[in-house]
């Protein structure tokens, strides 16, 4: 078994309190290694969404454990929460988020910098995790002059670069036609198959077939998960 | 699909003896529809009875190839010109699972749907590597790759319709993921009207409001 990443432990995320009470999670339990993406589905207001901002570390939960490479997020303080962010997790939005006004290797270096490494090396770095994603002539271009698809490469490549290793992505194709988002996909499975860790948060059924495993959500629970490996069978069609 | 069409098919493109004709088959599709070499001259029998090929004799190591007839070079046009016929299609399992299982008492529907769509969701995910793996295979393509001997653009070719019988398993499986999404959603609006609000045929029929069905986020 490949090092765990992420380890979320019986994690509730409940919102408001008294009448106006919601539970968004009731006691998730969920591991992603190493070389592995795990897709979530299930319908609007299941807790995806809430899943992957506390797997983020953007929100806390209630009562629960998220650990990210072996760190307790709730053992940490405000700093040391948005250093590990800054250097452990990265984050692939519908759309986009790249800052219009960087170009693509200065969007992707930006995470770096604001680290604290200097401008030449943050570059490298960032022109290296471009290439990784297929976009390395893209280098140079500012976003407005890229197509959707070369954007969300370039967001995967903003989320992996330098050391960190997991990625999570909320609906990432959504904006996407479905050849662009199955090639965007493909990337990020590559990135994965190449040790990093994924969860990607989908409604679709073709795009959480390029995952792993997939969890199902319903109610802040999760009803289901398709663990298992894949079949060999499947694998040698010619046998 | 029947066999006989298959055949008659690549038969066209020239003329090949039995086991020949299966490797194509297979090669074409992907191994996704096994013929047995068996399955393969009981049909060319047949073909040859009905006056569609017509055996041009044996090579050294005695295998008999086989070539159209001008009713079968026919047979095979009217085919590609020809609709795939839909009432012929066999009936779908999982439809009448659910049919039954939503009419039966004491049957746990829910569950019936989510190990149905966990299922599902494991072959299309053994289908999407098969992909990964083609369009890898597709992307550094080698004249020497996969089937030696094959020439090149024959090879692309057959990758090509491997990727396309690849893709439609993938849609298959992803309509029925909705469907059963479907199924869901809709078993759990009945569940909020309660079992008495349950309508006859009739009723329905006689429904005006019913644009707000299906909605789904």
């Amino acid at each position: 078994m490949s090092e765990t990443i992420l380890r979320l432990e019986d994690v509730t995320r409940i919102h408001g309190t008294g009448e106006a009470q919601v539970t968004a999670l009731a006691g998730v339990s969920l591991e992603v290694a190493a070389g592995e993406l795990v897709a979530v589905m299930g319908p609007s207001g299941s807790g995806k969404s809430t899943l992957l901002n506390l797997a983020g570390g953007l929100d806390a939960p209630t009562t629960g454990t998220v650990v990210i490479e072996g760190q307790a997020l709730g053992q940490l303080g405000k700093d040391g929460l948005a250093r590990l962010r800054r250097r452990r997790v990265g984050f692939v939005f519908q759309d986009f988020n790249l800052i219009p006004s960087l170009t693509a290797a200065e969007n992707v270096a930006l995470p770096l910098e604001l680290d604290g490494q200097r401008v030449g090396k943050a570059r490298r770095r960032a022109v290296d995790a471009l290439n990784t994603v297929g976009v390395g002539e893209l280098a140079d271009r500012y976003p407005d002059k890229m197509s959707g698809g070369q954007q969300q490469r370039v967001a995967i490549a903003r989320a992996l670069v330098g050391d960190r290793r997991l990625v999570l992505a909320d609906e990432p194709t959504g904006a996407l036609d479905s050849h662009t988002g199955e090639g965007v996909l493909r990337v990020l499975r590559e990135r994965c198959d190449a040790g990093a860790a994924g969860l990607l948060v989908t409604h679709e059924a073709r795009h959480a077939a390029w995952a792993d495993r997939v969890v199902f959500l319903r109610d802040g629970v999760v009803v289901d998960s398709t663990g298992g490996d894949v079949a060999e069978s499947l694998l040698e069609p010619t046998a | 699909m029947s066999v006989k069409q298959g055949l008659l098919a690549l038969l066209a493109t020239r003329p090949m003896y039995g086991a020949q004709l299966r490797a194509e088959f297979e090669a074409r599709t992907g191994g996704t529809w096994p013929l047995n070499v068996g399955q393969v001259y009981t049909t060319l029998g047949r073909l040859e009875r009905d006056g569609l090929v017509e055996g041009i004799g044996a090579d050294e190591e005695g295998r008999i190839s086989y070539r159209l007839t001008d009713t079968g070079r026919r047979e095979v046009a009217a085919w590609w010109t020809s609709p795939v016929d839909r009432e012929t299609t066999p009936r779908d399992e999982l439809v009448i699972k659910l049919a039954l299982a939503v009419t039966v008492d004491g049957v746990d529907v829910p569950t019936v749907v989510q190990t149905q769509r966990t299922a599902t969701m494991r072959h299309l995910r053994d289908l999407t590597r098969l992909k990964q793996q083609a369009m890898n295979a597709s992307d550094d393509a080698t004249p020497e790759a996969a089937n030696p001997g094959v020439k090149r653009d024959d090879q692309g070719r057959i990758d090509l319709a491997w990727l396309l019988v690849l893709e439609n398993l993938i849609f298959a499986g992803e309509a029925e993921v909705r469907w059963l999404d479907h199924v869901e959603s809709t078993l759990v609006r009945e569940a909020v009207r309660g079992p008495g609000a349950r309508r006859t045929p009739a009723a329905y029929e006689n429904d005006t409001d019913r644009t707000t069905e299906g909605a789904r986020s």
